[in-house]
C-alpha cells in the first residue's frame, strides 16, 4: 500500500508558521519554512526535532518548497538551513528569491538590533541560505532528481506567490500556499489546469467568508480619499511595506491619473522603494492591464507618488501618506498620526486587521481620547475609516480552486479548527472527496492507487486493442497477457512469448462438467435435440455436430452418453480450457436449465 | 419584340467589345490553355523524385485554371494520383482536387466518383483527411443534389472509424455540413444514411480525443445553422462535455447548451440529486453561468457572451447572478450595495464611518450554504470582477441585454455597473456607461448612485466624459436635490474642462426638459434672485451661467408658473440666448411678450402632418405639369423648389426629404432650361455663351445627382434608379453639346460608344425597374437601340436630342426616412484673431472636431480638406479610429490635421472642410445587384466604368489664421 503521508509542522489548523511535510512515494518534500509572529521564543519557530531525530536533515529532505516572500511562510528558512543544518535544494520563484532577503534582513534587525535578541540568524547565514536558492518560473518543469519534479501556478495573493505541484511517478500533491481568486490592481487570479493531484493542500484562512465585490471597497475607498483631498484635509494610510500598499498606490496613482488630481501622495521608508524596484522588474507577474500597458508606461513607475520626508507632514495643503507600520503601533505612521489627529479635515485609513492594544485598534473600536507614551492625552479628530484589503481566497474561491484541480483528498491548513470544520464538511457535500484538517504534529496519511508502469510489447498491444470496439483513453481496457517481473521491470508479454522465455512447457487446463438431463430418447437424438437448441440461442458462435455424435460450441465439446443406471438419463459431458471459461460456465448452466420440452 | 430587340443590342454590343484590344489578348490566353494540361501531364511524368513532381505541382498550384480545362486536369491528376506512392504528393494532389473544384462555373459531379474511389485504396491518414476535405468542397458546389450528399455523407460515416483524429475530424465536418437538413429526405433515400445524422454524431461526443470532440459538437452547431431541429436527448450529453478537460469542447458545448436552450426553453428537466424539476431554459442558464467562473478565459467570454442572449430565463434566476450570498464567519452578511440602500431609505446619509458598519448579522445554518452548486448564485458578480477584462466586457454586454429586456433586474444590476465605472480599463468603464445609458429609461437614479455616477464627471478622457453627459441626458433623477447636485458637478466640470462646454449645455438642456418640477423650486437658488433686493446681473459670456439658464429654459418650457421668478435680465437674457442658441434654449410663452418665431409653434406635433401633406402636394401639382406651357413649367418648378427649401429649414424632421426633392427638381428645372436653349436651332460655332449654359447645366446635373446617390442615408434603389436616369440624361445632354460645338466626327465616336455602354449598363443594373419606367427617356432610348447602334453618331445625336425633348418627367418616389449626410466643424471655430504660428517646414497639428450626422460608413468616406491660400489643396484621411458613434446616426470626428507650408511674410487663413468621398463603382446601385449576374458582366465591363470617384464638400468651411515662419539660423 502506498500513500501520501503528510506532516504539519506548524500551519495546521492556525495561522503563521506555515511548515508541512510531506513524504510521497518515499521522497520527502518541506512545503514553506514560517515563523510565528505572536511569539518571542522558541515557539516562534516550527519544531524541527521531528525530522532531525532520525539524522540529518539534508538526509531526510529531498527538497525545500517555499511558496511565497511572507515571513509566516519564509521567516524560519535561515534558521533552518544554516542554524539547524539544512543543505540540500531549496526552491521558490524568482520574485520571491529576489524580494525574501530583504524581509528577512528587515526581520532580522528588528529583533536583533532592536529588541536586542541573541542568539539569532545573522546577515551572513541569510546570504548563505539564499546562495541554496533555486530560482523556478512559473509552469516550469523541475526535475529535482530523477523521480521527483515540481511545478509552480500562479497564485496571486503577493508578486511571485506560487501554487506547487510535487509529483513522483504518477503521485502528486499540490500545495497552494496563500492564493488570491480574484484579481485585484496588481496581480491577477490565481490558476491552475486540471491536473487531478491525490491530494490538494489548501490555505483556509476564509473559510467561512464570501466576500462582496471588490469594486465597492475600492470605489469607496477612493471616494473617502478623493472628498478629505477636496476638503483640503490630509490622508493617512498606515500600511506594511509590502502586498497591499502596492495595490493601493496602483490604485490612488490610477485614480489621480484619471481625474486629473494635483494634491501630492507620499510613501514612506525605504524598504517600500526596494521593493518597489522589484515589482518594476516583473511584470509578468503583475495582471493583465499593467503586463499589457507597461510598454508605454510602467505602472510602478508613479508620476503622482514621491518618496516621504519627516518635514512633509508640517506642510499646509492636503496630502495622502501611505506609513508604516500598518498597525500604529509605532513608528513614523504613528509620529504622523499624532501631528494629524487633531484636526477633523484630517483621514486615517486602516486598510487592515488591527491586533489588539495597538492604537490602530484603539481608533477603530471608536476611541476618542488616546493615552500616548508620558501621560499625554491625545484627543482624537480626525475621521477614522476601515476598509478590508484581503488578498486571500474566501470560501467560494477555495471551491473554485477544488473544482479547477479535481483533487481526489484535499487538505486544509492554515486557517482557523472551527471555520475548518465548516469547508471540510462542504467540501466533502460538494465534491465527494475525503477532506482532512490535521493539527499541529499530526500526521495525516491517504492511501493512493499508483500506477505501476508496465512495458508491453507493440504486437500484443495491437492484437489486443484490435479485439473490441475503439479504444478510450479515459477508460481502463482489460487485456490478456502474462506479467513478467524481471530485474525490477514489468514487462507484459503474450503467453507464448513468455513460455519461450521461461523455458516451461505449455500445459492445458480443462474443465470438464457433467449435465444430467431427463431424456427417454436415444443418445444422439438428445446429441441433435442439444444440438438444435444451441444452435437457437447462440447464434454469434459456431456451433457444430460432429460426425462422432459430439458438439462443438467454438472449442468447447460436448458429448453425451447414456447413465448407466438409468437409461432415461442422459449425461452431458463439456468440457472446456480454462481460456473458454467465460462461456464454458455459460454453457454449462445452460444446460442445466434443461431442454425446451416442445419437440418436434 | 421587346425582348429580341435587347438580343439583338447585345448581339451588336459584344461585336463592338470584341474589336478590343484587351479582348484579344484574353483570347490568346485561351489558346495557351489546353496545353497547360498536357505540360502538368508532362511535368509529372518527368519527374524522377517525389520531391521533384511536388516541386511541380507546388509550381502548378500558383496559376489559376480556366473552367473549361479544370476537368481535364483533374483527370490527369487522378491518373498520377493512383502511380504515386508518397504520400506527401497524393496529399498535395488531394488539396489541389480540392482547389479546383472550387473554380467559379465548375460542376464538380462529374469528378465525384473519381474522388470517392480514391478513398478506397488509401492508406496514409493525411491523405485520407485531405481527400475528405475535398469531397466537403464538392459537396458544397452541389446544393440542390440531395442523393450526392447522402452518398458523400455515407463515405463519411464508413471512415468515422478511422484511428486518426484527423480523419474522424474531417468526417464530422463533412456530416455536418452535407447531413440531410430534413426528415423525410432522409427516409426515402438509400437505407444506410438513412441513420440519423444526429445519432451518428453524438456518438461522438464521447470520443477519445479532444479535437474529434469538438469537431463533433461543432458539427452539431452547423446541423442546426442549415435548420435541422437538434434533439432535446443531446442536452444531458451536451451537459456532460461542460466538465471536459479541454478548453475547445467546453467553449463549443456552451454554445451547443445555449442553442439547446433556444430550442426547447419550456421543456422541463430534473435537477439531479433531488426530486425537483426545473424549466430547461432555467438549468441551461444556471449551467451556462457556472461556466462564467470556468479555469480558461477563452470559455469564460463565450459564456458570458452567451448569456445576455437568454432573455426567457425566469426573473428569479436572473436576480440570483447578482448575488453572492455573501457570509462572514457563518453569518450572513449584507453587500455595500444593501448597505448603501439601506442608509439611504433611512435618511441618514453618511456611509461607513464606523469600524464594524458591515459586521456581519443573523447567523446562516450551515448546511443551507452551498458554496459552488449554486448555480447562477452571483455569476455576474464574478464575470465583472475577472482578471481578463474581455470577459469584463462581455458581462458588461450580458447585462446590457437582459436589462433592456426586464426592468427588475436592470434596477438590480444598477449598481453593479456604476461598481464598474471604476474599472482599471478605459474600455471597460466607457461601455458600462453605454450600457447604462441603454438602460436607463427603465430606471431612476437614486442619490447615492447619482453621487458615484456624477464622480466621474472628472475623468481626464474626453470620451468618458462625453459618454457620460449622454447618460445624464436620459437619466431620471428623483430629488431635487439630485438636479441641484448634478448641475453643481456639471459646473464644476465645466470649469476644469472648458472645451465640454457644447455637451454640457445640451446635457442640462435635457435635464431640464425632463425634471421641469424638480427644477422649480431651485429657480430662485439657481438665478440668485431675492425677493426685496435687486442682485446684480451676471455675466451673460460665462458659460456656467448659460449653462444655469439653458436648464431653467427647458424647463421652463412645460412649467408655466417659472417664468414668474425670472427678473427682468433674465428675459433679456433669454431673448438673446433664443436667437444665438437656439438650439438649445426652446421658445417659450412668456408673459406680456410675443413669441419670438411665429413660424416655429411651440407645439410641433400637430402641426407635423400638415406639413408633410404640403409636401406631397406640391410635389403632385409638380409632376402633372406636362400639360402646362414651357414658361409655366419653369416658373411652377422654381416656386416648388423655393418652397421646399422653405419648408426644409423649418421643419427639421423633413429637412432630409425637402432638400432631396428639392434637388431633384432643380435638376429637371436645369434640364428644361438647357434644353429651352435656342442653340439648337442655330448652327453650333456662333452661339458659344449659350452653349457655356448649356454645358455648365449638364455639369450642374451630374455634381447634384452624386450628391442625390451619396449624401442621403435611407435612400432605396427605385431613388437610386431615378438618380441614375437623371444622370443619364445629364450625359446625354453633355453628348449633343459637344456634338454641336465640335467639329469634326472622329471624338464623337468615342463618346457614343461610351454613351451606349453606359446606356447598356443601365438596363442591366435596373432591368427589374425598367417597367416602372414607362415613357421616360430610357424607355425610349432602349426602343431606338438597334438603330442607334448601327447609325452614324451625327445621328445618334440627333436622335437623342428628339428623345430628351420627348421623354417624360419621372416621378420620384418619395422613402420613409431620408436623412441628409450633415457635418459640422465644432473645433476649430474659426473666430481666432491669434495666428497659429510654426516654424516653416515643421509641421503644427491642428486639432479638428467635428460631428457628422447621417454619414454612413463614415470611416471609409469622411475626409479632411485644407486648402491653403496660394489653391493648394491637401486632403486628410482621418485615422477609423478617430469616429466615435456617440448615438445612432451620430458621429463624431476628433482629429489632428497636420499642417506645414514654406514660409510667409504674414499671417493667412486657410481653409478646413470635410469632404464626403464617393465611388460610383460602390455605389448603391451595384451592391443591390443580384451576385450571379454581377460576376458575368464583371469582366465585360469597361474599367472607365468602375472607377467614377469624387467628393462632395459637406460641411462649411472654416478659416484658420496660420503663420509659418521662417526658420532662425
Amino acid at each position: 500500500v502506498s500513500g501520501v503521508f503528510c506532516w504539519g509542522a506548524g500551519a495546521g489548523q492556525d495561522v503563521g508558521r506555515s511548515c508541512i511535510l510531506v513524504s510521497i512515494a518515499g521522497k520527502n518534500v518541506m512545503l514553506d519554512c514560517g515563523m510565528h509572529m505572536g511569539y518571542n521564543d522558541d515557539r516562534r519557530f516550527p519544531d524541527f526535532s521531528y525530522i532531525t531525530q532520525n539524522g540529518r536533515l539534508t538526509d531526510f529532505l529531498d527538497c525545500v518548497i517555499i511558496s511565497h516572500f511572507h515571513l509566516d511562510h519564509c521567516g524560519a528558512l535561515p534558521y533552518f538551513s544554516e542554524m539547524v543544518g539544512y543543505d540540500g535544494p531549496i526552491y521558490m520563484t524568482h520574485p520571491t528569491k529576489a524580494i525574501c532577503p530583504i524581509l528577512l534582513e528587515d526581520y532580522r534587525k528588528i529583533t536583533v538590533d532592536k529588541k536586542g535578541e541573541t542568539n539569532f540568524f545573522t546577515s551572513q547565514m541569510i546570504k548563505d541560505c539564499m546562495k541554496k536558492v533555486v530560482a523556478v518560473h512559473l509552469h516550469q518543469t523541475v526535475q529535482v532528481d530523477e523521480e521527483l519534479e515540481i511545478k509552480a501556478y500562479y497564485a496571486g495573493h503577493v508578486l511571485g506567490a506560487a501554487m506547487f505541484q510535487i509529483k513522483v511517478g504518477c503521485e502528486s500533491v499540490v500545495y497552494t500556499g496563500d492564493y488570491n481568486m480574484t484579481p485585484d490592481r496588481h496581480l491577477g487570479a490565481a490558476w491552475i489546469d486540471k491536473c487531478r493531484p491525490d491530494l490538494l493542500i489548501t490555505e483556509s484562512t476564509y473559510a467561512t467568508t464570501i466576500r462582496d465585490s471588490k469594486r465597492c471597497r475600492e470605489r469607496d475607498f477612493l471616494k473617502k480619499v478623493h472628498e478629505t483631498v477636496e476638503r483640503g484635509g490630509k490622508v493617512l494610510i498606515p500600511v506594511f511595506a509590502l502586498g497591499r500598499a502596492q495595490e493601493l498606490c496602483i490604485l490612488l496613482e490610477t485614480f489621480w491619473e484619471r481625474m486629473n488630481l494635483k494634491a501630492p501622495i507620499y510613501f514612506s521608508t525605504g524598504l517600500t522603494e526596494k521593493a518597489n524596484h522589484y515589482y518594476k522588474l516583473f511584470i509578468t507577474w503583475t495582471n493583465q492591464k499593467i503586463r499589457k500597458t507597461f510598454v508605454q508606461r510602467n505602472m510602478f513607475e508613479f508620476k503622482h507618488i514621491k518618496a516621504f520626508d519627516r518635514a512633509f507632514a508640517d506642510n499646509p495643503g492636503p496630502m495622502v501618506v501611505f506609513a508604516t507600520p500598518g498597525m500604529l503601533h509605532a513608528g513614523q505612521s504613528l509620529q504622523i498620526f499624532r501631528k494629524w489627529a487633531g484636526n477633523e479635515k484630517n483621514m486615517v485609513i486602516m486598510p487592515g486587521y488591527c491586533v489588539q492594544g495597538t492604537v490602530g485598534h484603539k481608533i477603530l473600536s471608536g476611541q476618542r481620547k488616546l493615552e500616548m507614551e508620558g501621560r499625554q492625552i491625545l484627543e482624537v479628530k480626525m475621521q477614522v475609516e476601515y476598509m478590508s484589503f484581503s488578498a486571500h481566497a474566501d470560501a467560494k474561491g477555495i471551491m473554485q480552486l477544488i473544482r479547477q484541480a479535481e483533487p481526489r483528498n484535499v487538505l486544509l491548513v492554515h486557517g482557523e479548527a472551527k471555520k475548518m470544520e465548516f469547508l471540510k464538511q462542504k467540501i466533502e457535500q460538494e465534491f465527494h472527496v475525503s477532506c482532512y484538517m490535521p493539527a499541529n504534529g499530526e500526521t495525516t496519511t491517504i492511501l493512493t492507487n499508483p500506477c505501476i508502469p508496465v512495458d508491453i510489447s507493440l504486437g500484443l498491444l495491437k492484437r489486443e486493442t484490435a479485439i473490441g470496439p475503439l479504444p478510450d483513453a479515459k477508460k481502463p481496457k482489460l487485456m490478456h497477457g502474462t506479467l513478467l517481473m524481471k530485474d525490477n521491470s514489468f514487462r507484459l508479454v503474450s503467453p507464448e512469448q513468455a513460455l519461450k522465455e521461461l523455458g516451461l512447457a505449455e500445459h492445458q487446463l480443462r474443465f470438464t462438467c457433467r449435465v444430467h438431463i431427463q431424456d427417454p430418447r436415444k443418445e444422439h437424438e438428445t446429441v441433435l435435440r442439444v444440438y438444435n437448441h444451441l444452435k437457437g440461442i447462440l447464434k454469434d458462435y459456431s456451433v457444430q455436430h460432429l460426425p462422432d455424435g459430439s458438439i462443438t460450441v467454438e472449442s468447447i465439446l460436448i458429448q453425451a452418453t447414456a447413465h448407466s443406471e438409468d437409461q432415461g438419463t442422459k449425461v452431458l459431458l463439456v468440457s472446456w480450457t480454462y481460456q473458454d471459461e467465460e462461456l464454458g460456465s455459460y454453457l454449462t448452466s445452460l444446460l442445466k436449465k434443461g431442454l425446451p420440452q416442445s419437440t418436434p | 419584340m421587346a425582348a429580341h430587340l435587347k438580343k439583338r443590342v447585345y448581339e451588336e454590343f459584344t461585336k463592338v467589345v470584341q474589336q478590343q484590344h484587351e479582348d484579344l489578348s484574353t483570347k490568346k490566353l485561351r489558346l495557351t490553355k489546353p496545353s497547360k494540361s498536357a505540360a502538368l501531364h508532362v511535368d509529372l511524368c518527368k519527374a524522377t523524385s517525389p520531391a521533384d513532381a511536388l516541386q511541380y505541382l507546388l509550381q502548378f498550384a500558383r496559376k489559376p485554371v480556366e473552367v473549361e480545362s479544370v476537368e481535364g486536369v483533374v483527370r490527369i491528376l487522378l491518373e498520377h494520383y493512383y502511380k504515386e506512392n508518397d504520400a506527401s504528393v497524393r496529399l498535395k494532389i488531394a488539396s489541389l482536387l480540392g482547389l479546383l473544384s472550387k473554380t467559379a462555373g465548375f460542376s464538380p459531379d462529374c469528378i465525384m466518383d473519381d474522388a470517392i474511389n480514391t478513398l478506397q485504396n488509401e492508406k496514409s491518414h493525411q491523405v485520407l483527411a485531405q481527400l475528405l476535405d475535398t469531397l466537403l468542397v464538392i459537396g458544397t458546389k452541389l446544393p440542390e443534389n440531395p442523393s450526392v450528399r447522402m452518398r458523400l455523407v455515407e463515405v463519411a460515416c464508413k471512415h468515422l472509424t478511422d484511428s486518426s483524429h484527423g480523419v474522424r475530424n474531417k468526417c464530422l465536418q463533412l456530416i455536418g455540413c452535407l447531413g440531410p437538413v430534413e426528415k423525410g429526405v432522409a427516409k426515402e433515400a438509400e437505407s444506410q444514411a438513412a441513420k440519423d445524422v444526429q445519432k451518428i454524431i453524438s456518438d461522438h461526443f464521447n470520443d477519445q480525443d479532444p479535437r474529434v470532440r469538438t469537431a463533433a459538437i461543432k458539427a452539431m452547431l452547423q446541423l442546426h445553422e442549415r435548420g435541422l431541429k437538434l434533439q432535446q436527448a443531446i442536452y444531458s450529453q451536451a451537459c456532460k462535455l461542460l466538465a471536459d478537460d479541454y478548453e475547445q469542447v467546453r467553449s463549443a458545448a456552451v454554445q451547443l447548451i445555449w442553442v439547446l436552450s433556444q430550442l426547447y426553453p419550456e421543456s422541463i428537466v430534473p435537477i439531479p440529486s433531488s426530486n425537483e424539476e426545473i424549466r430547461l431554459v432555467d438549468d441551461a442558464f444556471g449551467k451556462i453561468c457556472h461556466m462564467v467562473s470556468d479555469g480558461s478565459w477563452v470559455v469564460r467570454v463565450q459564456a458570458a457572451k452567451l448569456l445576455g442572449s437568454m432573455q426567457q430565463v425566469s426573473s428569479h434566476f436572473l436576480e440570483q447572478t447578482l448575488d453572492k450570498k455573501l457570509m462572514s464567519d457563518l453569518r450572513r452578511k449584507r453587500t455595500a450595495h444593501e448597505r448603501a440602500k439601506e442608509l439611504y431609505s433611512s435618511g441618514e446619509f453618511s456611509s461607513g464611518r464606523k469600524w464594524g458598519d458591515d459586521a456581519p448579522k443573523e447567523e446562516i445554518d450551515t448546511g443551507a450554504v452551498n458554496l459552488i452548486e449554486s448555480g447562477a448564485c452571483g455569476a455576474f458578480v464574478h464575470g465583472l470582477e475577472d482578471e481578463m477584462y474581455e470577459v469584463r466586457i462581455a458581462a458588461v454586454e450580458a447585462l446590457c441585454m437582459l436589462a433592456q429586456s426586464s426592468p427588475s433586474f436592470a434596477e438590480k444590476c444598477l449598481d453593479f455597473l456604476v461598481d464598474m465605472f471604476n474599472d482599471e480599463i478605459e474600455e471597460v468603464r466607457l461601455q458600462s456607461i453605454h450600457t447604462m445609458r441603454k438602460i436607463s429609461n427603465n430606471i431612476t437614479l437614486r442619490e447615492d448612485q447619482l453621487d458615484t455616477l456624477l464622480a466621474v464627471l472628472e475623468d481626464s478622457s474626453r470620451d468618458i466624459r462625453e459618454a457620460l453627459h449622454e447618460l445624464l441626458c436620459c437619466t431620471n433623477v428623483s430629488t431635487k436635490e439630485g438636479i441641484h447636485l448634478a448641475l453643481v458637478e456639471l459646473l464644476k466640470n465645466l470649469t476644469k474642462y472648458p472645451t465640454d462646454r457644447e455637451s454640457i449645455w445640451k446635457c442640462l438642456k435635457f435635464l431640464g426638459s425632463r425634471h421641469p418640477t424638480l427644477v422649480l423650486p431651485l429657480v430662485p437658488e439657481l438665478l440668485s434672485t431675492h425677493p426685496f433686493f435687486d442682485t446684480p446681473e451676471p455675466d451673460m459670456d460665462d458659460p456656467a451661467y448659460i449653462a444655469v439658464l439653458v436648464l431653467i429654459f427647458n424647463a421652463a418650457k412645460s412649467c408655466p408658473t417659472m417664468p414668474a421668478l425670472f427678473s427682468d435680465h433674465t428675459f433679456r437674457h433669454y431673448a438673446y440666448l433664443r436667437d444665438s442658441l437656439s438650439h438649445l434654449v426652446p421658445p417659450l410663452r412668456l408673459p406680456g411678450r410675443k413669441l419670438v418665431s411665429s413660424v416655429v409653434s411651440p407645439s410641433i406635433t400637430p402641426h407635423e402632418d400638415p406639413s408633410q401633406q404640403f409636401l406631397h402636394q406640391s410635389l403632385e401639382r409638380v409632376y402633372n405639369f406636362q400639360h402646362l406651357d414651357p414658361q409655366g413649367i419653369q416658373e411652377l418648378l422654381e416656386f416648388t423648389i423655393r418652397d421646399l427649401q422653405r419648408l426644409g429649414e423649418l421643419q427639421s424632421e423633413l429637412a432630409g426629404m425637402a432638400d432631396f426633392t428639392a434637388t431633384y427638381l432643380q435638376c429637371q428645372l436645369l434640364l428644361i432650361k438647357a434644353l429651352q436653349e435656342k442653340l439648337w436651332n442655330v448652327a453650333a460655332p456662333l452661339y458659344l455663351k449659350q452653349n457655356a449654359l448649356a454645358s455648365a447645366a449638364a455639369k450642374q446635373i451630374l455634381e447634384e445627382t452624386y450628391k442625390m446617390e451619396f449624401m442621403y442615408s435611407g435612400v432605396e434603389s427605385r431613388q437610386v434608379v431615378i438618380i441614375h436616369h437623371m444622370r443619364l440624361q445629364a450625359k446625354a445632354l453633355q453628348l449633343i453639346v459637344t456634338a454641336r460645338t465640335t467639329r469634326g466626327v472622329e471624338p464623337l465616336f468615342g463618346m457614343c460608344e461610351k454613351f451606349l455602354q453606359e446606356v447598356d449598363s443601365f438596363q442591366r443594373c435596373f432591368i427589374s425597374e425598367l417597367p416602372h419606367m414607362q415613357g421616360s427617356f430610357v424607355d425610349k432610348l432602349l426602343d431606338l437601340m438597334p438603330r442607334l447602334v448601327t447609325s452614324k453618331p451625327l445621328e445618334v445625336v440627333k436622335i437623342l436630342q428628339t428623345t430628351l425633348r420627348q421623354s417624360t418627367f419621372l416621378h420620384l418616389p418619395l422613402p420613409e426616412q431620408l436623412h441628409r449626410a450633415t457635418a459640422n466643424i465644432i473645433e476649430p471655430t474659426g473666430e481666432s484673431d491669434n495666428p497659429l504660428r510654426f516654424t516653416s517646414g515643421l509641421v503644427v497639428a491642428l486639432d479638428i472636431d467635428a460631428t457628422l450626422e447621417h454619414v454612413q460608413d463614415p470611416q471609409g468616406t469622411v475626409k479632411v480638406q485644407v486648402l491653403y491660400p496660394d489653391g493648394q489643396a491637401q486632403l486628410i484621411h482621418p485615422k477609423p479610429a478617430d469616429f466615435r458613434n456617440p448615438g445612432p446616426g451620430r458621429h463624431r470626428l476628433i482629429t489632428q490635421v497636420y499642417l506645414s507650408h514654406t514660409a510667409w511674410t504674414e499671417p493667412c487663413q486657410i481653409e478646413v472642410r470635410l469632404l464626403l468621398a464617393y465611388n460610383s463603382n460602390k455605389s448603391k446601385a451595384s451592391t443591390r445587384i443580384p451576385k450571379s449576374t454581377w460576376s458575368e458582366s464583371l469582366e465585360a465591363l469597361p474599367p472607365s466604368e468602375n472607377g467614377i470617384e469624387g467628393t462632395i464638400p459637406f460641411s462649411k468651411p472654416v478659416k484658420v489664421y496660420i503663420m509659418p515662419k521662417p526658420a532662425r539660423r
